[in-house]
This record gives C-alpha cells, structure tokens and sequence, in this order.
C-alpha cells in the first residue's frame, strides 16, 4: 500500500487568456477561473495509477486562498482520497521561501511514502519550490520524471529524469519528493462517478497556526522578493502575409531571414 | 562592496554549458554597473574544462573536483558543494535549465534566501534588478529582492556569450560537502538516437505541429532545421501523436524559448503553444489557414501548404548558401 501527497496550484485558466496583476503587482487570482496547474495534474494522474497498481491512498495538498476548494474538488473527482487546504490571510503575495515553508510544515503533518508535484507552474514558472520542500523535509529529491516506478519491498524508488541527451534513472529510498512532467501521462477527465463520490470525501483547511507557523514568520509580510512595476512589452509589428506559388512564397521567406541577419 | 556568483552548469561531456556562458557575461556587466566584484564556480567530477572555460568571462573561478558528481544527481551535489561559497556571495545567478533551477531551489531552502526566476534582463540600482516576462511574454515585469541577498535564474539567449579582456584564475577545491543532503544515486544514463543540444538553447528552432501529420512528415522540419543550423521543436500535438519526444515540446507544459528565429510549419499558434514562444525575436509561419491564431503574432505567415512550402524554402537556402 502507497501514501502519496500530491501537491496541487490553482493557477488562472491559461486558456483564458485573462490573466493580469492587481495594483500592488500581485497575480490577481479573480481574473481568471482557477483551474489545477497543468503539471500537477500529470502527477496527480500518475499517482492514482499507481495506487490502482499497488494499492493505498491519495492525499491533495495545496496553498491558496481563491480556487483552493475548485482544484481540490476536482481532485477528488479524479480519485484522489482526501484533500488539505492551507489558507491564511496572511499567505497573500507569499514568496518561493515561505511557500517551501508552509508547504513543508503541511506536509510534516503527513504520513506519506512518495510527494509528488509538477515540475513547475503555468502561473509562476520557476520551478524552485518542490527542490526547497524537499530540502528542507531533508527528503531524497528527484526531477524532471517521465517515470515512476516504486518498490514497495525495497522502499526505493526510481525515477526516470529527462536529461539533456535522453534520461537518467535515478534511484531513491522512500519518502521521496518526486517533481513531474508531461511525459508522465495524460491525466484523466473525472467520471460522474467520480464527481458524485467526491462530495462525501473529507477535506481538511488548515491555518498557519495550526500548522505551528507563527505570525509573521511567513508570507506576504516577509517576502524576499518584491515586483516593483510591470509593462506590456512594445507590441510586435504587423504580420507580413505571404500568399503564391511555393517558389515565390520560398524567395520572399529567405529574402526576409537574409534582411534580419538570420542567414 | 556587492559580491556576486556565478554557479556553471557542466555538460556531460566535462564542458560548460552554453548557457553558463551567457549568464556569466550577464553578471560581468551587473558586477561593472555595481561596482562589485564577481566570481564563478563548477562542480564535476573534474571541473577542469568547465572551469577553464568559465574563467574565459569572469576574473576568478572556483573548480571543485567531486568524485561522486557522476554516480549522484548533479544538482544536490552541486548545492553542496556550493553552499559555502554561495552564503558568503551576495547575490547568485544561475541558468534556469533543470539543473540550475533545482541548485536554485535547494539552495533558497538551505540560505532561506529569495529567489527571483526566468530573468530576461537584470541591472543594477542599488540590488539586482531583475527583468522577467509573465504569462507567457504578456507583461514584463521589474523586481528586486526585499534583503541584501538573492538568487537569480535567468533564462537562454538573454544576452550572447563575450568573453572578458583577459581570462581570469582558477582556484582549486575539493568538495567537502556543505549540507547533508539526501543521496540520489544514478543508476543508468541512456542516451537516445533522437536527443539533440537542449532546444531551450537553440539560436534557430524549426518546429512542426499538428499539420505535419507524421513522423515521415518531420523529415522537412529535421531538413530546414540543418540547413539552418537550429534545432528541432514541436507543438504538443506533434508530441501526443508520438512523432517527436516531449524533450522537443514547446509550451506550456514543454519549454519556453526564446530563440532569434522560430519557424513554425503547420502549428495554429494556440495559446498553450504561444506562451512557449512567443518572445522569439522573429517569428515565420507556414500554414494552410491564414486565420490560424499564429497568423496575428508571426512577423511573416506564408499561407500555404507546408509540403511545398517547406521544400521550396528549403531548397532556395540551398542554392544561396551555394
């Protein structure tokens, strides 16, 4: 039997397009519909095929205040067993170090043989958090997988990673925090089932007090980093459209490239 | 006096990244506007190449020998070895390949220091300055860190690669590890026969989608990729279908480039596709339906089919580089 946490983001709907900061340059969660980052999803969906296969239990972990309920729900809907849901004012306009931070104390709670995430998330893009929990859980870590294949006998785990020329497989004892990608596999749509089934399931909100945080130690107040503006980058010029026989339509091409130094 | 570090990414090969050159000529310029001092370190098995290499753009490098560099994976060890020379360093900048993002990781947990990430620019003003682009090139954003210290990972092809007037020292040391990070030991390295140079790097990326149709299909991407001398890159759709590996995927759930010439034949530009690379210097379209979505940000879309196009094009840069 295999516990996995499976770390989750509400992250605004890239497809919409929508996304924009409030104001104070923060992400503003309102102006999009929260949906799960992309990449989580991929571990989410490679965590319930491992439980079909060895058995054991799913529990969702995530840091939000708008969209924490949504992504968690539909977790559940996919299969996940139970979610956790950290929330605090105070987490507003949190940094890498304080997310790692809470995110680990969260975690400290947990009884778990496998922490899976995303690689990194549509929103924030980094991709630092998951190596911080890790470090500070002093957790094995392993990333980039496009695979994973625990031994439940052995307590170990491997892990393909993605390497420049190919892959790595990586070995590990168990607890390990594993980071995702894509090549994991596609993650499933939730069945009605599913979705019905996902309504009785228990979710945990857990304050930074109860997590043992004290006031001020991490958050928005503290954070190690600041956005001091933003501004739209200078607009791309108008598109130059080609149309003809392929030779013309060819000529046109490498005259361009020829003019920008590209050949 | 501002102090700051470079940490060099080694290839398999014992040479440094090429991206580890670029953020090393980033820091030599944030070094002179700050009137600071900059430095560079590598870890390896045996760093001597890389370190040597480094030392062509920054005034004094570090080379830390480690002996389990190869049978571990290289980021822990790498933290580790690190880990002295980066606390006392006031700010670090680092590529942001998984390599470098996973030391920038561990290293903000072990130093409790922030981290400001994919920096497309950093000066100076009295701390870094740190350039970054959001949703997928929508906005540029400026931020700074809060304290006296930082990491930065900043992305390929942010500036080009010069090296200093004169090269500078290598120091020898030996690894004596920082932080007692768990091991992660590698058992297996595989290459595969499609794997090229990491396509985030890529001056020229040619890239194909769902409109190439097959694997065969791929032939003319791979054949004006070559004629080009870029590298080979794909939508998710061409990767779904299996025709090229998910180490070639551009996008949201792929990489993000930002190459001087991408040249996309049969991708509609759909919006998961469109935040992997739509900061691109030019971008060339070939496709069938002139209202694809690509069509309102390409600097050029030919419209047509991209079997006669593509060998069309392919064919004229033949004859002119004659």
């Amino acid at each position: 039997m295999l516990r996995i946490v499976v770390l989750i983001k509400p992250v605004p709907d890239p497809a919409s397009a929508a996304e924009r900061l409030t104001p104070d340059w923060r992400l503003d969660r309102t102006a999009a519909p929260p949906v799960i980052n992309g990449n989580d999803e991929y571990a989410l969906e490679a965590a319930l095929k491992l439980v079909e296969a060895h058995g054991g239990e799913i529990t969702v972990l995530t840091m939000a205040g708008h969209g924490a309920t949504d992504v968690t729900r539909k977790a559940l809907a996919m299969g996940a067993t139970r979610g956790v849901i950290v929330t605090d004012d105070a987490l507003a306009g949190s940094d890498a170090v304080s997310t790692a931070q809470v995110l680990a104390a969260a975690l400290r709670e947990l009884e778990y043989d496998l922490v899976l995430a995303g690689i990194d998330t549509s929103d924030g893009v980094g991709g630092v958090v998951h190596a911080a929990i890790a470090t500070l859980l002093g957790l094995p870590y392993c990333s980039y997988a496009a695979r994973i294949e625990p031994d439940l006998e052995a307590r170990t785990v491997r892990v393909r990673r993605i390497s420049p020329v190919g892959y790595d497989v990586l070995q590990a004892p168990m607890p390990a925090l594993v980071a995702g990608t894509q090549a994991l596999g596609e993650p499933r749509y939730p069945s009605l089932k599913g979705i019905m089934a996902a309504r009785s399931k228990e979710v945990v909100t857990r304050s930074l007090a109860d997590l043992g945080l004290a006031d001020g130690s991490v958050g928005g107040a503290v954070s190690t980093t600041q956005v001091i503006n933003a501004r739209q980058p200078p607009p791309r010029a108008a598109t130059r459209v080609v149309r003809g026989a392929p030779d013309e339509a060819a000529r046109e091409v490498v005259d361009f490239l020829a003019e920008r130094r590209l050949i | 006096m501002a102090t700051i570090l470079v940490i060099g990414e080694v290839t398999a090969d014992g040479g440094l990244a090429r991206i580890s050159a670029e953020v090393a000529t980033l820091a030599r310029s944030v070094a002179e506007q700050a009137q600071g001092s900059v430095s560079g370190i590598v870890v390896a098995t045996d760093p001597t190449a890389a370190a040597a290499e480094l030392a062509g753009y920054l005034p004094a490098v570090t080379a830390i020998a480690d002996p389990h560099a190869a049978d571990q994976v290289a980021p822990q060890r790498v933290a580790s070895a690190v880990l002295e020379a980066t606390s006392t360093a006031d700010y670090v900048l680092i590529g942001a390949s998984p390599d470098g993002r996973d030391v920038a990781g561990i290293l903000s947990a072990l130093l409790g220091r922030g981290v400001l990430v994919n920096a497309v620019g950093v000066d100076w003003d009295d701390g870094p300055v740190v350039e970054m682009s959001a949703f997928g090139g929508k906005l540029i954003t400026r931020s700074r860190f809060s304290g006296g210290t930082g990491i930065v990972t900043v992305r390929p092809n942010v500036v080009s690669a010069e090296p200093a007037a004169a090269a500078g020292t290598v120091t020898k040391a030996s690894a004596d590890a920082g932080a007692d990070l768990p091991a992660v030991t590698v058992v297996d390295r595989v290459a595969e026969a499609s794997a090229a140079a990491p396509i985030e790097e890529a001056r020229i990326i040619v890239a194909g989608g769902r409109g190439v149709g097959s694997p065969d299909g791929f032939r003319i991407v791979e054949d004006l990729a070559e004629a080009l001398g870029g590298a080979v890159g794909a939508s998710r759709a061409a990767v779904d279908s299996g025709w090229i590996p998910y180490s070639q995927q551009i996008g949201q759930t792929g990489k993000i480039v930002k190459p001087k010439l991408y040249l996309a034949l049969g991708i509609s530009g759909a919006i998961q596709h469109k935040v992997g690379m739509q900061t691109a210097e030019t971008i060339v379209a070939v496709n069938r339906d002139p209202d694809a979505p690509i069509a309102e940000f390409a600097d050029l879309v030919v419209v047509g089919d991209l079997f006669a196009v593509g060998p069309a094009i392919l064919a004229e840069l033949r004859s002119r580089s004659g």
